[in-house]
């Protein structure tokens, strides 16, 4: 600043867009979707392709012990698979249905939302009530119950080509719910107001109302529940996997990696369990510290503290 | 002599923005208020006068702060060093009355408590004492039975008594000054003029000094002693209101003063500075070319006939039935070219009455025609694309997510009135050239827009499918008087162009007489007397109509002849 410009009073000092701690955690978010996404060029090798596996070094240390071998870092698991390798996969399973399964919800909690909040009535009822009764179950018995049945009327639901479709169904399932519920409600706020009742009386089909002049007003929200429900899905996903109805042992997501580590812990090989343990810790509080931080953001009640 | 009520010296309001600028809202102001004076405080949004109001109770939202200058309270002088106004105590010197008496009362608290906490943490009296000035309190405020309304609940009360019950609390530490900002505009006419008539008793008697924010000439003409007109945070004319309302010298108070509609002398048009750009009146032109187009339903008469509208669930859940009827039986036509006007005090029915003829409500029995044809049976038909709503709140009727040109251009693509997307947005520039707005316009977001700007482009988008009749509720409620004027000029232009039939629902009796050509006055769910506007203001002949017409505040004070702008 030049020194003939006027004075500022209380020019305050620039300010971050944001808080150090979510500042840490976006980058987190951003750097692990980027390792999940690039991951086959990444990982030193593929640990869905047996013919990587040697028995041989079944169950070798990570390198920073006495025992490693340096060409796996994170060691190995009990099939002589590269633990680094799984994890940079498995994280890549892991992130694919948890976004699959919000997406979905999102998609089917926006719509029903809509068409609640908007006709009320019957319809309002019916959709309401419907998610009232999948509330009141929890989500990993609702979870069980769905890819049970999937996968004893369809025996290919097991598979690594269809369990990431029957865990988005079976998370998606669930959280739709909340979506629906915040969307009616914030319909039936946009839906009272003058712009809405004008568009009723020039005379335009509720579809068109409701997708062009609710629709883009009630976004918000949902963008900040995705980003919660992110975290819990891809929870949700690693509890199934850990109870053996998620991901099968040779496509493994980070859930069917803890599960299979979990058997060797108290034999002294903690490494598989914890490292694919710790990814998942580290990827859930940091998608959790950003969605938190959307939420307060975007809550209007907080605005200007 | 005694001490100022309030004295206000060289009172500059800044608010610092993020950027390093800074915004004056309140510029170089002197201002006095003598004990048992009322000094009104006029001027339009944004002009300060309500920061002034919260820069004395130390109300002032939080990067706003005093940059200079000097209050006084009742003599003594108020710290300002910290800039905010920390040295007086709130509701013990300075008491405060709101605009919304729904608001400004504590749900969850009885009268008494809401009246005695504060008594009993400033003057330290103990429950009983409290107790004993509460009632004295409600009775010099004139609430019935004051033992009863002692235990209310503020739901219980009605809209007249809660501003009554705010009014006592403002009055319970017997301050030197009252700060009433906007204390009737969310009051029916009939408990304004109570209220105002108990504020000028509290002046009187008991000496105190009472700053009245309000941007209602009527309500100024009617009790205040001396008035101050703002523009843009800074004094233009200052003095009794005699002076200052009958002969006003500077410009802008000049054109203030003419936008007010007068309930006692019809103008054909109000007075505003000439804002209409050569363009506007071209685009009118074509577009009541195009108006003319299509024949549908033109020529015809908007009838409403024996109009029942019932709320409330019948047979609902468990089998109870609470019917409560918001019309009951109303009858009237509004043949072409006419502006009719439908007028009563809140919860009168009558925005019920024009939700039903809009389409938005189901009436319970009797019928809505346009030209023979009904109202609302079948979507995108005739009769509803002939009829059009402008709304009362500007700023919820246009969706902030789209812009204005494609907000307006959708009812023309919906019922294909244009060949294809170019001349639908050529169609959308010509309505908002027609309303007195730029043909760029349309590119911006309603935000960008003042709330009279949004009001026109909200009438542009009625224009829109070429409607015959459009229904006004309260088009302009919540505006400016100067903008109001704009708004108002903007509709009667329109009728006599383009032959619209316009029903205007207003409980503004001044407007309704500037702009109707009939008048039904309703009451309760129905219409107590209908008819021609100059026969209904010379000779009403029902009792609540005379009643209505004499609660109107006078305007005498104000400059009988129309001030030249």
């Amino acid at each position: 600043m030049s020194l003939a410009a006027p004075p500022r009073p209380a020019a305050r000092r620039r300010r971050l867009p944001m808080p150090v701690s979510v500042l840490i955690g976006l980058a987190i978010v951003v750097l692990m979707l980027a390792v999940a996404l690039l991951a086959p060029w990444i990982a030193p090798t593929d640990p869905t392709n047996v013919a990587s596996f040697d028995l041989m070094n079944a169950e070798l240390p990570p390198a920073f012990m006495p025992e490693g071998d340096p060409a796996h870092w994170l060691g190995t698991d009990n099939q002589g698979r590269d633990l680094f390798s799984a994890i940079l996969y498995g994280m890549r399973v892991s992130i694919a249905i948890g976004g699959g399964a919000v997406i979905v919800a999102a998609s089917i909690g926006v719509v029903l939302g809509l068409l609640a909040g908007y006709f009320g009535g019957w319809v309002d009822i019916v959709i309401m009530r419907v998610g009232d009764v999948i509330l009141s179950l929890p989500t990993i018995l609702l979870a069980l119950l769905v890819s049970g049945i999937a996968r004893a009327v369809f025996p290919e639901a097991g598979t690594a080509q269809w369990a990431p479709v029957i865990l988005i169904g079976a998370i998606a399932i669930h959280e739709w719910v909340q979506y629906a519920r915040t969307v009616r409600a914030a319909t039936m706020v946009e839906a009272s107001k003058d712009y809405v009742r004008a568009a009723r009386v020039i005379g335009l089909p509720p579809l068109h109302i409701m997708v062009r002049h609710i629709l883009p007003n009630v976004m918000s929200p949902v963008m900040v529940i995705a980003t919660i429900n992110l975290a819990a899905a891809v929870l949700t996903e690693a509890t199934l996997s850990f109870l053996g109805v998620g991901m099968p042992p040779t496509y493994p997501s980070l859930g069917t990696l803890i599960r299979i580590g979990n058997e060797f812990v108290f034999s002294g090989i903690w490494w598989i369990a914890v490292f694919p343990a710790v990814t998942l810790v580290i990827l859930v509080l940091a998608v959790n510290v950003v969605g938190d931080w959307l939420r307060d953001r975007f809550n209007p009640k907080l605005k200007g503290r | 002599m005694k001490p100022a009520a309030l004295s206000i010296t060289d009172l500059t309001v800044d608010y610092p923005l993020a950027d390093g600028s800074v915004v004056t809202a309140v510029r170089d102001v002197n201002l006095t208020v003598a004990p048992g004076e009322i000094h009104a405080l006029v001027g339009e949004s944004g002009a300060g006068k309500t920061t002034i109001g919260n820069a004395l109770m130390g109300l002032l939202q939080a990067p706003g702060r005093v940059a200079k200058g000097r209050i006084e309270i009742g003599g003594k002088p108020v710290d300002i060093r910290t800039g905010r106004t920390e040295g007086i105590v709130q509701g013990k010197d300075v008491g405060a009355i709101f605009q919304d008496p729904m608001t400004s009362l504590n749900p969850l608290f009885t009268v008494e408590s809401q009246l005695g906490e504060t008594m009993r943490h400033h003057l330290g009296l103990s429950r009983a004492e409290a107790r004993q000035r509460s009632l004295e309190l409600l009775r010099a405020v004139g609430i019935p039975e004051p033992e009863r309304r002692l235990k209310s609940y503020p739901h219980q009360l009605s809209g007249g008594q809660r501003q009554r019950v705010v009014i006592a609390a403002a009055l319970c530490c017997d301050p030197k000054l009252i700060i009433a900002d906007e204390p009737t505009t969310a009051l029916d006419v009939s408990v304004q003029a109570q209220i105002l008539k108990l504020i000028r008793g509290l002046a009187d008697e008991r000496g105190v000094g009472i700053l009245l924010v309000t941007h209602n000439m009527g309500v100024v003409a009617e009790v205040a002693d001396r008035v101050t007109i703002m523009l843009k945070g800074q004094v233009v004319e200052s003095g009794p209101v005699a002076q200052v309302l009958g002969a006003p010298q500077h410009p802008y108070a000049k054109a203030l003063i003419g936008a007010v509609p007068r309930v006692d002398v019809k103008l054909p048009r109000l007075p505003v500075p000439a804002q209409e750009s050569p363009g506007t009146a071209a685009a009118r032109e074509q577009v009541r070319a195009r108006m003319g187009g299509g024949d549908e339903a033109k020529a015809g008469e908007l009838s409403v006939d024996n109009l029942v509208v019932e709320y409330g669930a019948r047979g609902g859940f468990l089998g109870g039935s609470r019917v409560f009827r918001a019309v009951k039986g109303v009858s009237f036509t509004v043949e072409p070219g006419e502006i009719f006007g439908l007028v009563g005090e809140s919860g009168c029915g009558k925005t019920t009455v024009a939700n039903t003829i809009a389409g938005l409500a189901k009436p319970t029995s009797g019928s809505v025609t346009l030209g023979g044809l009904p109202i609302g049976a079948k979507r995108g038909g005739v009769a509803r694309k002939a009829l059009q709503m402008v709304f009362q709140d500007p700023y919820s009727a246009l969706n902030p997510r789209l812009r204005v040109a494609t907000a307006i251009a959708e009812p023309i693509a919906f019922y294909h009135l244009a060949a294809n997307k170019a001349d639908a947005a050529e169609d959308a520039a010509l309505l908002l050239e027609s309303v007195g707005l730029d043909r760029q316009a349309g590119a911006r977001f309603p935000h960008a827009f003042s709330g009279g700007q949004r009001q026109r482009i909200a009438i542009a988008r009625a224009l829109a499918p070429r409607p015959r009749f459009l229904v006004c509720d309260e088009p302009t409620s919540s505006l400016d008087v100067s903008v109001q004027a704009q708004i108002l000029n903007l509709l009667k232009d329109l009728r006599d162009l383009a032959g619209l039939s316009i029903l205007f629902i207003s409980h503004d009796l001044a407007v309704v007489r500037q702009m109707c050509d009939r008048i039904a006055v309703m009451k309760s769910g129905e219409i107590v007397e209908q008819a021609p506007t100059e026969e209904l203001f010379a000779a009403p002949s029902h009792p609540y109509t005379r009643e209505l017409l004499s609660l109107v505040p006078s305007l005498d004070k104000i400059a009988r002849e129309p001030v030249a702008v």
